[in-house]
């Protein structure tokens, strides 16, 4: 009995000294992604794809969708049907790669803009508006003057998402009276901000005017 | 013969008393050590080769987080952006800063620059960014204001405790997901309801097990569960 006790006590001295100190559990010896290698010469842990090996999911057969062209020359159709969450999706998509630069509304002012990149194109003018929709997915692609290629960052799909949304974005900037459903007021009430405005990685919530003055809010 | 004065009883008894708080206080130490910064590094910025400052490129640029890290939605990893990434813009922007010869070198020659991770959790624990994600964990319920982080840090311990503070009842944190990449998101409130499908909320406890619901997550049970972490 007084020899179990011995032990139980040198046994919570090893749990203390051990809890004290980082174990070799913590860092135990395999890859992990991106992380450091002393293996290979170029110390990467991620190995490049073997040359002249396809794999899973890296044959294209159909052309338009991973391309934007029929031949050479960009194409003019959706190569999937346009719905509300396709352009949804490439809503969201298009605000966090392409307003940087394009801005929300695609007139070329954005933040890296601003800040001193090369000025796009607005999306508004006449040759873009009558640019086919594969023009846009290729840009997209393989870049285009001062624009760096964003295939690495969007998936196709996601590419032609927000060629789609770019399409919305164009429609939204020339629509007339007539393109307002009946009933709807023009111009709509102002927004404003609902508590703190966000920290510009994410659009504010907003709400109309009128809504938010109901609940106490106002217009401060 | 009487070797030892009678107040020597006194001493032994109390030596027996001072031996238990002793001990006591050195479990204590050692317990609290292991959860001090010294240990966790909690809220200790880690030298990086590029001073790179969150704060400028998320809240003064309004760069959303998956600019940089774009597999967090979608895999366990969120991403460390190659140096391309950065050249998207630094190839016109800031091209003769000193700061950022790490950068264009790494560029220029193909080596990696090398960050020093800073969240870093044990190897004996699976973690998967895209299931938090996805069933509406804040970027910053775990990973702190990081828009006003110059220079990154671990906002928490990431000791198990603490993960289990969320696991044990996830309706304290659960947001939409729409809220979900939002850095100065904040909890609904009577003054700040928040209107999700047609519902108003205004505390988070009612929001939070909306969510649950919505979301499909599993129960606490499956999800307290020692092998859920560790596999």
């Amino acid at each position: 009995m007084l020899k179990l006790r011995k032990f139980s006590g040198l046994g919570l001295l090893a749990v203390l000294a051990l809890a004290g100190c980082r174990q070799d559990m913590h860092d135990q010896p395999r890859f992990k992604p991106l992380a450091k290698s002393d293996f290979y010469a170029d110390l990467r842990s991620e190995r490049p794809q073997a040359e002249g090996t396809v794999a899973r999911g890296q044959y294209h057969e159909d052309t338009y969708f991973y391309s934007g062209k029929i031949g050479s020359d960009p194409g003019d159709y959706m190569p999937f049907p346009v719905t509300e969450d396709v352009l949804a999706r490439g809503q969201q998509r298009f605000n966090i790669y392409c307003a940087p630069c394009h801005s929300r509304v695609g007139d070329g002012n954005g933040m890296i803009v601003q800040r001193g990149y090369r000025h796009p194109p607005s999306y508004h003018i006449d040759r873009l508006r009558k640019a086919p929709i594969g023009y846009f997915f290729d840009v997209m692609t393989n870049g285009f003057g001062a624009m760096p290629d964003y295939s690495a960052q969007v998936p196709p799909r996601d590419r032609w998402c927000i060629a789609a949304y770019i399409r919305a974005l164009q429609l939204s900037q020339n629509a007339t009276s007539a393109d307002v459903p009946q009933g709807q007021k023009i111009p709509s009430d102002n927004l404003v901000f609902r508590g703190e405005p966000g920290s510009g990685a994410t659009p504010p919530e907003m709400a109309p005017a009128e809504q938010a003055s109901e609940k106490g809010e106002g217009t401060k | 013969m009487q070797i030892f004065h009678r107040s020597s009883n006194a001493i032994a008894r109390a030596s027996i008393l001072a031996v238990a708080l002793i001990a006591g206080l050195a479990l204590y130490v050692i317990l609290e050590l292991d959860r001090s910064p010294y240990v966790t590094y909690e809220k200790v910025a880690r030298p990086q080769p590029v001073p790179f400052s969150h704060q400028h490129h998320v809240a003064g640029l309004g760069i959303d987080c998956r600019y940089c890290h774009t597999s967090v939605e979608n895999s366990n990893f969120a991403g460390i952006p190659p140096t391309k990434t950065c050249m998207n813009c630094h190839s016109q922007i800031w091209t003769n800063a000193a700061l950022l010869e790490p950068v264009r070198d790494s560029f220029r020659t193909g080596h990696s620059l090398v960050w020093t991770r800073v969240n870093d959790l044990p190897d004996y624990v699976y973690f998967n960014h895209s299931i938090h994600i996805n069933k509406g964990v804040g970027c910053n319920t775990c990973h702190g204001p990081v828009d006003r982080m110059p220079l990154m840090y671990n906002n928490a311990s990431l000791r198990m405790e603490w993960c289990l503070d969320c696991h044990r009842a996830p309706d304290k944190y659960l947001r939409p997901r729409d809220q979900v990449f939002n850095m100065r998101y904040q909890q609904p409130s009577n003054d700040q309801p928040l209107s999700l499908d047609g519902q108003e909320f205004t505390d988070q406890r009612t929001l939070g097990k909306y969510l649950i619901q919505k979301h499909n997550l599993r129960t606490v049970a499956d999800i307290t569960s020692c092998s859920t972490c560790h596999r």
